[in-house]
C-alpha cells in the first residue's frame, strides 16, 4: 500500500477546496439556505405537516442530500478531469500508485469535502428550521455512504467526460431532476398511485427516504431497502472504476 | 553489459491505427547518458511513455532494473523519473507544494532537506512559495525537473527538456544532468538540439518510423558514419579537376578555388600524402589546407533521409 501517495492525493485535493473556499463551501451553503428560507419558512408555513413532521423540517434531509449528491459529483469529477485536461495526469500514471490508492485519494477527498459541507448545511438549517435527529449514527452512516457513492460516480464522470460540457451534463440533466423528483420536497405517498410506482425506479428516492428516516423515523421506503439500494449503487460504481483503471479506458492510450 | 532498461520486441499501435513502434529492442546501460534522436512522430515519446507507464504497450517486454514494468510496476516506477515534453503543471500550486506532492505520489516520506537541496540546485529555492502560474516558461521547466527528481529516481527521462529554454538555463540544465550522472543516475533524453546530444551523451539511438535505426557509442558513430574531408584552397582557380587524379575522391567547388577530398580516417592509408605529392607533381599550387569531420547532425540527417 502506497500510503504516502494516498495522502499526497488527498492533501492536494483538500488544498484545492481551501483555495476555492467561496465556490466549494460558501456558495452551496448560501443557495441551500435560500431553499430553507423560501420553501421552509415562507411557503412551508402554509403547508401542513407530512407524516407528523412540519414541512420546513421535512425538507431538511432532502436538501442536504441534494447538495451532498451534486457536490460529491462535482468535486470528484473535477478532481480527476482537471489533471486529464491539463495533462498533469502523466504524473499519476507514471507513479507507483494502484487504482485502489488513486480512488482512495481522489474519492476520499471528494467525499470528505461533501461530508464537511453536509454538516455545515445541517448546522445552517438549524438557524431557519427546528428539526431533530432520531438516529444520529444512521444519519452519519447515510451521509457518508451517499458522499462516497456519488463521489465515486463523479469520478467516473470525470474520466468519461472529454469536455467541460459533458462534466455538467450528468449532474444537471440527470442527477438534479432525479433528486427533485426523488422526494426532496414531498413524500412519494402524495403522488397518484401510478407515479408512486414509477418513482420507485428513481434510485435517489431510496437515498432520501433512508436519510429522512434517520431524522424522523418516517420513510417512503423501508430503510433496509434504502440501505441495500445505496450499497448496490456503490458496488456498481466500484466495479466501473476498477474496470476503468484496469483497462486504462480514457486514461491511457 | 549491465542494462538498467531492457526493451525487447516492443510494438505499439494506437486505436487510430498509427503504428507508433515496430518491434523495438533496446538496452540502456546503467549510469550512461543516452540520447534518443528522431524526427517528429518517430516514436520517441511513445517509447518513453510506455517505459514510464503512461501508455499501454502493445506487445513486447520492458524491464527496468530487471523488473517487468507491468507486473512489477511499483518497483519500476519508483526508480524512474520523467520530465515531460509539455509544460504540464498544477499552475495554482506553489513550487514547494507541488514538489512535496510528487515525492508523496512516488511513495517517499517527506524530506524537507532533500527538497531544499533540489530546489537550490535548480535555483528555485527562493520561489518555493510562489504559485507556478506566475513563473516564466523556463522556470516552469525547472519545476518539472524538480518534480521528476522529487523521489530520488535512479533513471531519469528527459523528453525534450530544453525546448523553448534560453541558452543560460540550457547550460545549467546540462550541468545538472552531468551532475546527476556523476551521482549514478542513468539519463535518457530526447532532444531536437543534436549538438547537445553530441556534447552530453555517451551513446546515441536513432529512431524513425517507429524503428530503431541504430544504437551506437557517440564516438564510434561519428567514426563509422561520419565523413572526414580535406579542403585545399588553390592559389589560382581551375575549371575542372586535372587529369591524373582519378584514384582520389575529389570534388571541385563551383568557384574553382577549393578541392575537397573525402577520406577514411580509420584506414591505414588515408591517401592524403599521395594526393599532396600528386598535386605537387602536377603543379597545382594551394595556399591553405584544413580538415573537418561531419557533425552528429549531418550523420542524423543522412540516416533519417536514407530511411525515408
Amino acid at each position: 500500500m502506497n500510503f504516502y501517495a494516498v495522502m499526497a492525493i488527498y492533501k492536494f485535493e483538500m488544498a484545492r477546496m481551501w483555495r476555492t473556499l467561496f465556490q466549494s463551501i460558501a456558495s452551496p451553503i448560501i443557495s441551500t439556505s435560500l431553499y430553507f428560507v423560501v420553501f421552509g419558512t415562507a411557503i412551508g408555513s402554509r403547508i401542513g405537516d407530512i407524516g407528523g413532521v412540519t414541512y420546513g423540517a421535512f425538507i431538511v434531509p432532502g436538501l442536504v442530500m441534494l447538495t451532498l449528491m451534486s457536490e460529491s459529483i462535482s468535486n470528484a469529477s473535477y478532481g480527476i478531469y482537471m489533471p486529464r485536461f491539463a495533462g498533469t495526469i502523466y504524473e499519476l500514471l507514471s507513479a507507483p500508485v494502484s487504482s485502489m490508492e488513486a480512488i482512495l485519494g481522489y474519492v476520499g477527498a471528494a467525499a470528505s469535502k461533501s461530508v464537511i459541507l453536509g454538516a455545515l448545511i445541517l448546522v445552517t438549517a438549524r438557524v431557519f428550521v427546528p428539526y431533530n435527529i432520531q438516529h444520529p449514527l444512521w444519519m452519519v452512516g447515510f451521509l457518508m455512504l451517499t458522499a462516497v457513492t456519488f463521489s465515486m460516480f463523479g469520478f467516473i464522470i470525470g474520466i468519461w467526460a472529454d469536455g467541460f460540457e459533458k462534466l455538467q451534463v450528468v449532474p444537471l440533466m440527470i442527477v438534479t431532476p432525479l433528486t427533485f423528483l426523488g422526494g426532496s420536497f414531498y413524500s412519494i405517498h402524495m403522488l397518484p398511485p401510478f407515479w408512486q410506482k414509477v418513482t420507485l425506479f428513481n434510485p435517489v428516492v431510496y437515498l432520501i427516504s433512508g436519510f429522512r428516516w434517520s431524522f424522523y423515523g418516517v420513510s417512503d421506503v423501508d430503510v433496509r431497502i434504502s440501505l441495500g439500494m445505496t450499497l448496490v449503487f456503490l458496488t456498481v460504481c466500484i466495479v466501473l472504476v476498477w474496470w476503468i483503471f484496469r483497462t486504462g479506458h480514457k486514461i491511457k492510450n | 553489459m549491465d542494462a538498467i532498461i531492457s526493451v525487447k520486441n516492443l510494438s505499439k499501435t494506437y486505436a487510430s491505427g498509427q503504428h507508433a513502434l515496430k518491434n523495438v529492442s533496446l538496452d540502456i546501460r546503467r549510469g550512461e547518458i543516452f540520447a534518443l534522436l528522431g524526427p517528429n512522430g518517430a516514436g520517441k515519446t511513445t517509447l518513453i511513455s510506455i517505459i514510464c507507464g503512461i501508455v499501454n504497450p502493445g506487445s513486447g517486454i520492458v524491464l527496468a532494473d530487471g523488473h517487468d514494468i507491468i507486473t512489477e510496476y511499483r518497483k519500476t516506477r519508483s526508480i524512474i523519473g520523467l520530465v515531460p515534453q509539455e509544460l504540464t503543471t498544477d499552475v495554482f500550486e506553489s513550487v514547494g507544494a507541488t514538489m512535496s506532492f510528487s515525492r508523496g505520489l512516488f511513495g517517499k516520506p517527506p524530506d524537507d532537506a532533500y527538497i531544499e537541496k533540489v530546489l537550490r540546485d535548480l535555483s528555485l529555492w527562493d520561489r518555493k512559495d510562489t504559485k507556478i502560474i506566475t513563473l516564466s516558461g523556463g522556470m516552469k521547466r525547472r519545476v518539472l525537473i524538480a518534480k521528476a527528481l522529487a523521489h530520488e529516481p535512479r533513471i531519469l527521462f528527459l523528453d525534450e527538456p530544453t525546448a523553448g529554454v534560453d541558452v543560460e538555463l540550457r547550460r545549467d540544465m546540462w550541468n545538472m544532468v552531468r551532475g546527476l550522472r556523476e551521482s549514478g543516475v542513468t539519463i535518457i533524453l530526447t532532444t531536437h538540439y543534436i549538438e547537445e546530444a553530441e556534447q552530453i551523451a555517451d551513446r546515441i539511438g536513432i529512431i524513425n518510423h517507429g524503428e530503431i535505426i541504430l544504437v551506437e557509442d557517440k564516438h564510434t558513430l561519428k567514426r563509422k558514419l561520419g565523413r572526414r574531408q580535406l579542403k585545399l584552397t588553390l592559389r589560382n582557380p581551375i575549371s575542372r579537376i586535372p587529369e591524373g587524379f582519378s584514384e582520389f575522391k575529389l570534388e571541385l567547388t563551383p568557384d574553382g578555388m577549393t578541392l575537397v577530398f573525402d577520406f577514411d580516417a580509420n584506414a591505414g592509408e588515408t591517401g592524403i600524402a599521395g594526393l599532396l605529392k600528386r598535386l605537387d607533381e602536377r603543379g597545382v599550387d594551394f595556399s591553405d589546407v584544413n580538415s573537418s569531420e561531419s557533425s552528429l547532425e549531418e550523420i542524423f540527417v543522412n540516416l533519417v533521409r536514407n530511411g525515408n
